[in-house]
Parts: structure tokens; C-alpha cells; sequence
């Protein structure tokens, strides 16, 4: 049953995936992008990580995306009009660098290193189990990673203040 | 176990993102394009965090906020560069070619 459902949304994804890049309406593009997102967070609940797949709804296909489409309708780029694609030097390579990056990536799946990690199986859900789904990301995140927490906030700052003095017309 | 096949779709979906790239001129695109690629790290991390550990989550806790930050900031700039040039189309943006 969990296997169905991974590759009924893994199959889901990757299409998302790939009309996402070769859609020519930027719209498009972006709804195809939101569909490979939220296939992404069903996979995530199927990796015992519910928490992240309801940040990955409310934060990237809500938040992020939200932001794209209406930069997108706000330059009035749905409409149709030339394609944006490369001539046919430029697909060919990007076809191959893609396809290589596959394989390359497919070998590093299959290489001993990856059957050399042992682990313990289902240690993740009977963590959640005990502590809560939350619980166990904030455990860590509040503990060990206390730091780089508090840096990201510094961050998101930095990037809303960055964002303001970018979009303004004058300052 | 569901370790190998959320790699290899890690992997399938990092590739598209890398083609969309280097296959489509309009910027905005491209941008989706690389949160395409954030997404299939983020996979990656989830899948082995599985068997891991918790702390391959909190990684994609961070990664979000970094890309929504990068999002912030990139679509401030594409809105910058339209106003400057009435175009997205990166072959038209070339002012730091020498």
C-alpha cells in the first residue's frame, strides 16, 4: 500500500516536474511546480515526516509560490507569447547534461556506500510515536541547533530589509 | 523501504530542475527551476532522515527558510530588472558581459 502510493505521487512529481520546464505560459510553469509540491509533501508523509509536509504546503506551494505567481501577474507575463526556450544547440544541451546528471546520480544511489548504511528500520516513526511529530524535530532543532536558528531569523531579516530596498522604485 | 526509490526520484527530479535551467531564458522560470532542485535535496534529506534521525529535518527546516528567503530576494531583483529593462529574457540581460 505505501509502495503504491509513493509511486503513484513519485510518477505525479516527476510529471509536475517536467511540464513545469517545458510549459511556454510562465503560469503554467508555476501551477505545474505546485502540483510537483504538493506530490513532494505526500511522499513526505510517507517518509514519516508529517511535519515537514504540512511546512512544505503552508511554506512553498502556499507561500513561495504565491509570491512567484504574483510577481508573475503583476509584469502581466501570462499572456502567450514567443517561446522562452533555447534553440536546438541549447535543448540538445540541456537534454544531455540532464540525462548525465542522471546517471551519475543513479550510480551514487547504487554505489556500496549507500547499502553500507545500516540502519536501524522505522526508528523515525517510533520516535514520533513517543514524543509527537513536532517533538521530535523541535527537540533537535531547540537543543542542538539552537544557534542556526536564531542566525536563520537574522537571515529572513536581512532578506525582507534586501527585498524592500531592491523592489523600491526610489529611496 | 522506501530509502532507494526516494533517492533515485530525488535524483530524476534534481536533473529537471538542472534542465530547465540551462534549458529556458526567462528568468522567473529559471527561478522555479531552482526551487525544483531545492525540493529534490529537501527529498533526499527526508528520505534518509528516516533512518537517521530527526536531524535530516531540521536541515530541510532550514533549507525552507533559506529558499524563502533567496525567493524574496530574487524576485525583488527580477522585479528590478524588468522595471529596468521591460524584459526577462536573460540573453537581453547582459550589462556585466564584457
Amino acid at each position: 500500500m505505501t509502495q503504491v502510493a509513493f509511486w503513484l505521487f513519485a510518477v505525479l512529481a516527476v510529471l509536475g516536474g517536467l511540464m513545469c520546464i517545458t510549459r511556454r505560459s510562465p503560469v503554467a510553469s508555476a501551477l505545474w511546480l505546485v502540483e510537483t509540491l504538493f506530490s513532494l509533501a505526500a511522499i513526505f508523509v510517507l517518509l514519516d515526516a508529517q511535519f515537514i509536509a504540512a511546512l512544505q504546503v503552508m511554506v512553498y506551494a502556499g507561500a513561495i509560490m504565491v509570491l512567484f505567481l504574483f510577481v508573475i501577474m503583476l509584469l502581466n507575463l501570462g499572456r502567450e507569447r514567443a517561446t522562452d526556450m533555447r534553440g536546438w544547440a541549447g535543448r540538445l544541451v540541456a537534454l544531455a547534461l540532464g540525462l548525465l546528471l542522471v546517471v551519475e546520480l543513479w550510480v551514487l544511489v547504487g554505489s556500496p556506500l549507500a547499502g553500507q548504511i545500516q540502519l536501524p528500520a522505522g526508528s523515525m516513526s517510533r520516535a514520533s510515536q513517543e514524543q509527537g511529530v513536532v517533538g521530535v524535530i523541535s527537540d533537535s532543532l531547540f537543543r542542538t541547533y539552537l544557534v542556526p536558528f536564531e542566525v536563520t531569523s537574522m537571515l529572513l531579516v536581512a532578506a525582507i530589509v534586501g527585498a524592500v530596498v531592491l523592489a523600491k522604485r526610489r529611496l | 523501504m522506501l530509502l532507494g526509490p526516494a533517492l533515485a526520484v530525488s535524483a530524476i527530479l534534481f536533473s529537471l530542475g538542472v534542465a530547465g535551467v540551462l534549458l529556458r531564458r526567462n528568468a522567473i522560470i529559471i527561478f522555479m527551476c531552482v526551487e525544483l532542485m531545492l525540493n529534490a535535496a529537501n527529498l533526499a534529506f527526508v528520505a534518509l532522515a528516516q533512518q537517521l534521525g530527526p536531524d535530516g529535518q531540521v536541515i530541510v527546516f532550514f533549507v525552507m527558510a533559506v529558499a524563502a528567503a533567496e525567493a524574496a530576494v530574487g524576485l525583488a531583483i527580477v522585479l528590478a530588472i524588468y522595471r529596468h529593462k521591460q524584459t526577462l529574457d536573460i540573453k537581453d540581460i547582459n550589462l556585466l558581459r564584457g
